[in-house]
């Protein structure tokens, strides 16, 4: 519970100040904290995978890519003024709007009835390990799990998603690329 | 352990921060960033969800969540260098006519 907190407050914090940072290197590295924050809550929550991909992939990959276009672009800390009067003030409120949208949705009975304690985490693989051996064995971890369901259950979402990396390759290389004469 | 609702008001707050993030910033780059924000605390959802049902769809989903979210960071950046080439700014009011 102490954890948490802890980390929520992180997080919250990180995020108000990558969106309010003035220079946008701040703001990549105040999103890395986010990451790293919401990777432990990864792993709070039994997803140790998730927990790895996020600091692989997120903090990685896609932060390094952002640093690079940052200081390959290097954009002026200066914003220009609003161009639509007033869209700041307006865009806090709709945003808060939205949370306490999100709160009311919450104190629903129907969503009650369903958000309280976690059950205990023991039964967490049993279905995937009695779906293959047929009765639950020896336990497995979480990325042998995973693995399992990736290949059997959601096969063909994973092929799709490896045809959408590689158009997001040949995307980014068209897009790049010097124009032709 | 924290109750599934704590996880479940942590990701809503953490969405609205992105939301108003892309709202208020000019600079695509942070519009960007809030986005990967917001997948994120989706994420959580689903990464809560799937401990609270004892389910792993939900870990897998959020698995290709992040795979979709790599391959639109590339697509984007991409076409903010390229939109930085052609104006020498970045600031999305300049470029609102979607013309080149």
């Amino acid at each position: 519970m102490f954890l948490f907190l802890l980390l929520a407050v992180v997080a919250v914090a990180a995020s108000i100040a990558m969106i309010t940072a003035r220079n946008s290197i701040h703001s990549a590295l105040f999103l890395v904290v986010d990451f790293f924050c919401l990777a432990v809550l990864y792993l709070t929550l039994n997803a140790e995978f998730l927990a790895a991909v996020q600091i692989v992939v997120y903090a990685g990959a896609i932060m390094v890519l952002f640093l690079f276009v940052i200081t390959l672009l290097n954009p002026g800390n200066e914003e220009t003024d609003d161009r639509l009067r007033g869209q700041r003030p307006l865009a806090v409120a709709l945003g808060l709007a939205l949370l306490v949208e999100v709160a009311l949705l919450l104190r629903t009975q129907a969503i009650r009835d369903r958000l309280g304690d976690f059950p205990p985490a023991t039964s967490f693989f049993e279905q995937v390990q009695t779906r293959i051996n047929g009765t639950p064995t020896a336990p497995i971890g979480n990325v042998q799990a995973i693995g399992i369901e990736l290949f059997t259950t959601y096969v063909l979402p994973f092929e799709v998603v490896s045809i959408v990396l590689l158009l997001a390759v040949i995307g980014a290389v068209v897009l790049a690329k010097r124009q032709l004469r | 352990m924290a109750p599934l609702s704590y996880y479940f008001i942590l990701s809503a707050v953490l969405f609205t921060i992105g939301t108003i993030g892309v709202l208020i910033r000019k600079n695509p780059l942070i519009m960007f960033m809030s986005i990967e924000l917001m997948l994120n605390a989706a994420n959580l959802s689903f990464a809560s969800f799937a401990r609270a049902r004892n389910l792993l769809s939900g870990q897998v989903i959020a698995f290709f969540v992040i795979a979709v979210a790599a391959a639109e960071v590339v697509v984007g950046l991409a076409i903010i260098v390229s939109i930085f080439r052609s104006r020498q700014s970045v600031d999305v009011d300049d470029v609102s006519m979607l013309k080149g």
